[in-house]
């Protein structure tokens, strides 16, 4: 498909570009808002959200190249963006009368969420490294300021002092990363650039291809790169860190899938770059290494963070499984993977949140949960539903995920020549062992509330505006496995190389 | 709709309708939905056509289409014995939770205690009718998350960790278990062409080494659940920790989920793996009957001691799958059938003692370090420790030795047929191997025996000396299950017949007979 013009490009970019908007408008409406006005600009704020998510499912994603082939609007950005601006929608719907948010302070907290959105769709979209660079700056800069947003309490500052130290070092390191493969292959197309590196000296390839995903692994927080993440997740305010946790870490998925699917994946180009091993490797460490910090976390939010780096480390493997193969069936994995972890992972920091209230438990703190079925039956169930679908137990949607994940990269493993002759049924193996030893931190979590006896009996009321919420959360969590599939996930194959009109 | 699906609907729905109606209604409709399945179950059984070797009553429907994930149901002679035996156990651990709140000082909680019983049935019956190998995994997962609360809110004074620990080693087995049902997956043919289905799998050639590694896969998932030692140190825990009605479903039925597995999957689908498999899971299965027996002999809590002797009874099981012989099956799934029975037995016989005394020490603990070990109360050491239970309590005193004697193999009982038939059917594969199993008959008639004389007769101690005899609702628990094992005992062809042709239609065991043949 040949790259459209800048004109001809915008009526492809309708979603992004009212969503760009929208972003605007609500930073200039928040001047002349009071009082319940600000919850009218985050009303304002979700609807913009809404439109956007109903123009990207209504808009025909055929594989687009926008801008003289900057961005690409195909069927891997669609079900990414939707993706993430549900969660940036149900996170905004919580965080409408949320009181961690100083009132005066909403507007510019709400017209920060779609600045990070429209950085994460960016990302997503991006066909070209500076695009996705723009991204990855826009989605972190509006990040460190939401992880600050408490900016009283010295936790919330140090968060975002870390992020932003972390956020620029990884960026900067991926910056250069970029301007080897440039001098590489003389391009920034993505997949033009896998054509053109082919004859590139290994050595040089592969440090360009490690700074690169320094970048990218910092987004997804893989180790080494997550040292961040339990400290921002900790200290940020909560919705924040349920859409970090989410959002952020799909946005990540899509960039890597971007650079790695369409990118990296020529045949010729594996033989000098070993990255399905690399990402292997990194995968197995970055599973373990969330799973067994979980373990020893009193404080849930934190154990959640953990966990959630434990899930990037499940997501790596299906990255690793593309190698040079068939690469539909690792990328829908990863996509229905995603989507489940959207609303089970959600959900979870959600209930975590709703407790921290102080009319409620007021801590997060392990010991505050004990007996909480004896305070919220109904709280208690849904919040333990979420935990055992984040495990994997089956019949939960978590369940599902896994399997069509874990069976993407047996399929790939097997069949002959694939994943660059690699077997990763071991890292099949491995992930399974850690779904084991997540069991024992979600269940310490699972234990207090249902099997421990608390000191206090007072019950703990949901608000019903949250209660509903959670119930969007809950059910796809119950029932996601039994009405849909990873086959409804499937998008179009990596696209081919042609060059842009930068390049001629 | 048909009938091996209401078998495992009849139980969710009746989990749903017990979280909806009162409290007190919750164990009548417990009783009702397992009496529905007793029901239906003798309603497949009358159905059933045993000279069939294949499944019947089955029902196969699309689920996944693109993956060719199916739901696929059926029943065949490998299976129904042990829906006959779930039904049975369903229903009496039913009965055994009558009085479930007052006995584990949980009162007003009978209503989330039947409604994860239910969803414990439900999951147990799904697993032995299901035949495809996801919905076959779906369920054995299901029974997990019921079964850890079931220990862990209604259990003893460690169980927490004993429910934990159940959970955490089941979940490791079946970690193999599914990557090895997915390499399966991968191996039954071309891309678009493949199958998760137990009964086309078993009909496929599939190379030797992938079978192998498969076979192995399986069997660690199997054997976590059976257990096989080294795997067994959940069991004990779990069994001492959990409420009676639990550990009858736990021995009774859910050990026998992993025998069953490994008969349908290992034996069905890779039979074809190398002698040297075979010959592991025998030795594993006579280091089973003799760890176990030894284990039990020494122990003083009497439900441990039960416990154990689980353990080594399931070993016959284990050598008898490993000969592939058709005695061998036959007997494998008797002896399935016959343990379920005479262990719900024992584990309800204990109980009628524990909620008694409140302990269920056979003798006085000796030293502090013991009185440590069992986590007992110094001060009640003195009182620990039964003695001339005989004189106070006559009728327990006959259905626990029916029991007992059931156990240790007498000829006329059901345990006797399952070993004699399980050491027949090895006996031609791995003569060696059948003598030391033997051995292990006497070690289990020795504890059995000995454990009689320290607790039945002697010297009575006086603090138990005035213990009212078992009720009538305990007699309603055991007197079925004792007519069953003397029935079984007495007539074998009732269980040995559903399963014949089944055993016979198997492919290793066709092997295995041409194998004798030319001898």
């Amino acid at each position: 498909m040949t790259p459209l013009d800048n004109l001809s490009s915008l009526q492809h970019y309708i979603p992004d570009a009212a969503l760009a908007s929208f972003a605007v408008l609500i930073v200039i409406v928040d001047l002349f808002a009071r009082g319940r006005g600000k919850t009218a600009v985050g009303v304002v704020s979700i609807i913009a959200l809404a439109g956007a998510g109903a123009l990207t499912l209504w808009m025909p994603h055929t594989g687009e190249r926008l801008f003289y082939g900057m961005a690409r609007q195909d069927g891997l950005a669609q079900t990414f963006k939707l993706i993430i601006v549900g969660c940036a929608a149900i996170t905004l719907l919580v965080s409408l009368r949320t009181q961690e948010v100083a009132e005066r302070l909403r507007g510019e907290f709400f017209a920060l969420m779609l600045f990070a959105t429209y950085g994460m769709f960016l990302m997503v979209s991006a066909s070209n490294l500076l695009t996705a660079y723009l991204g990855v700056e826009l989605a972190s800069i509006s990040s460190y300021i939401l992880a600050g947003f408490l900016a009283n309490q010295s936790r919330s500052s140090e968060a975002a002092f870390k992020y932003v130290i972390y956020g620029s070092v990884a960026s900067g390191v991926m910056l250069f990363g970029v301007s080897l493969l440039y001098g590489m292959a003389g391009t920034t197309d993505i997949a033009l650039m896998g054509e053109r590196l082919a004859g590139a000296h290994p050595l040089a390839l592969t440090i360009a291809v490690v700074f690169l995903f320094a970048g990218v692994g910092y987004k997804i927080a893989s180790v080494p790169f997550h040292m961040w993440s339990p400290d921002v997740y900790e200290g940020s305010p909560l919705p924040v860190t349920a859409f970090l946790s989410v959002a952020s870490k799909a946005a990540g998925f899509g960039l890597t899938l971007r650079i790695f699917r369409d990118g990296l994946g020529a045949e010729a180009l594996l033989a000098s770059v070993d990255w399905p091993l690399f990402l292997a490797l990194l995968s197995a460490v970055t599973m373990t290494v969330g799973n067994l910090a979980a373990m020893g976390q009193k404080n849930v939010k934190r154990l959640l963070a953990y966990s959630s780096i434990a899930h990037g480390g499940y997501l790596l493997m299906g990255i690793a499984a593309l190698g040079s193969g068939d690469s539909s069936a690792p990328t829908a994995a990863i996509l229905f993977y995603l989507a489940v972890y959207l609303f089970m992972n959600l959900g979870a920091f959600f209930v975590v949140m709703h407790l921290a209230e102080p009319s409620r438990l007021g801590s997060e703190e392990m010991p505050a949960y004990r007996g909480l079925i004896r305070r919220s039956p109904a709280l208690a169930i849904v919040m333990s539903v979420f935990l055992f679908s984040l495990i994997g137990l089956p019949p939960f949607a978590g369940f599902w995920g896994k399997l069509y994940l874990f069976k993407s990269v047996v399929d790939a493993s097997l069949v002959e020549g694939g994943v660059n002759g690699h077997n990763f049924v071991w890292l099949v193996l491995l992930a399974m062992a850690n779904s084991a030893i997540s069991l024992y931190y979600y269940f310490a979590v699972v234990k207090a509330m249902l099997l421990d006896r608390g000191e206090e009996e007072t019950p703990v009321k949901a608000r019903p505006m949250f209660a509903f919420i959670l119930l969007i959360l809950f059910l796809p969590t119950l029932l996601f496995g039994f009405f849909t599939n990873v086959d409804d996930f499937r998008v179009d194959e990596a696209p081919e190389a042609s060059a842009s009109i930068l390049d001629e | 709709m048909d009938y091996l699906t209401l078998l495992w609907l009849v139980p969710l729905v009746g989990m749903g309708v017990v979280l909806l109606a009162p409290k007190s209604f919750s164990r009548l409709i417990s009783l009702a939905a397992t009496g529905v399945t007793l029901i239906l179950s003798l309603l497949i059984w009358n159905a059933f056509d045993s000279s069939v070797a294949g499944h019947q009553l089955g029902v196969d429907a699309e689920w996944i289409p693109q993956f060719n994930i199916r739901y696929l149901v059926g029943v065949d002679g490998l299976s129904l014995a042990l829906i006959l035996l779930t039904a049975v156990i369903a229903i009496i651990g039913v009965v055994a939770s009558w009085n479930i709140g007052a006995e584990t000082h949980k009162e007003g909680t009978e209503k989330a205690y039947f409604a994860m019983y239910l969803l414990l049935v439900s999951g147990m019956f799904g697993f032995f009718v299901a035949l495809d190998l996801i919905l076959f995994y779906l369920f054995f997962e299901l029974t997990l998350l019921p079964m850890y609360f079931l220990i862990g809110v209604w259990g003893g004074p460690r169980r927490e960790y004993a429910a934990i620990k159940f959970f955490l080693y089941t979940l490791f087995g079946s970690v193999f278990m599914l990557v090895a049902i997915l390499a399966l997956y991968f191996q039954s043919g071309a891309a678009g062409a493949r199958t998760f289905s137990i009964p086309e799998l078993a009909a496929m050639d599939l190379p030797v080494q992938v079978v192998n590694w498969l076979w192995f896969g399986f069997y660690l998932g199997f054997a976590i659940k059976v257990p096989v030692f080294p795997f067994h140190t959940w069991l004990p825990d779990a069994h001492v920790e959990a409420p009676t009605p639990i550990s009858v479903i736990l021995a009774g039925v859910l050990l026998k989920m992993g025998t069953y597995g490994l008969v349908r999957v290992n034996v069905q689908v890779l039979g074809s793996a190398g002698e040297s498999l075979w010959t592991f899971l025998a030795v594993m299965g006579v280091v089973n009957i003799l760890y176990g027996s030894f284990c039990a002999m020494a122990q003083r809590d009497l439900k441990k001691l039960v416990a154990y002797s689980s353990v080594g009874h399931m070993g016959f099981v284990l050598l008898a799958v490993a000969a592939r012989t058709p005695e061998g099956i036959n007997g494998a799934i008797f002896q399935m059938v016959s343990h379920g029975l005479l262990s719900g037995m024992l584990f309800l016989v204990v109980g009628v003692i524990y909620v008694r005394a409140h302990h269920r020490y056979i003798v006085y603990p000796e030293n502090e370090a013991e009185l440590e070990m069992y986590h007992i109360d110094q001060s009640k050491a003195g009182r620990l420790g039964f003695g001339g239970l005989a004189t106070s309590m006559p009728v327990y005193t006959g259905v626990m030795t029916i029991a007992f004697f059931g156990s240790l193999g007498l000829p006329g009982m059901s345990g006797f047929i399952g070993e004699a038939l399980s050491l027949m059917g090895a006996w031609r594969v791995y003569p060696t191997l059948t003598v030391l199993a033997a051995v292990g008959i006497l070690v289990g008639a020795a504890y059995f025996l000995w454990t009689i004389q320290r607790m039945f007769l002697g010297k009575t101690n006086p603090e138990w000396a005035g213990l009212p005899d078992i009720n009538a609702r305990e007699l309603i628990a055991l007197v079925p299950l004792a007519a069953l094992v003397i029935a079984l005992g007495v007539m074998p062809s009732l269980a040995t017949d559903l399963s014949k042709a089944s055993v016979y239609g198997l492919e290793v065991v066709q092997d295995m007979l041409a194998k004798f043949a030319n001898l």
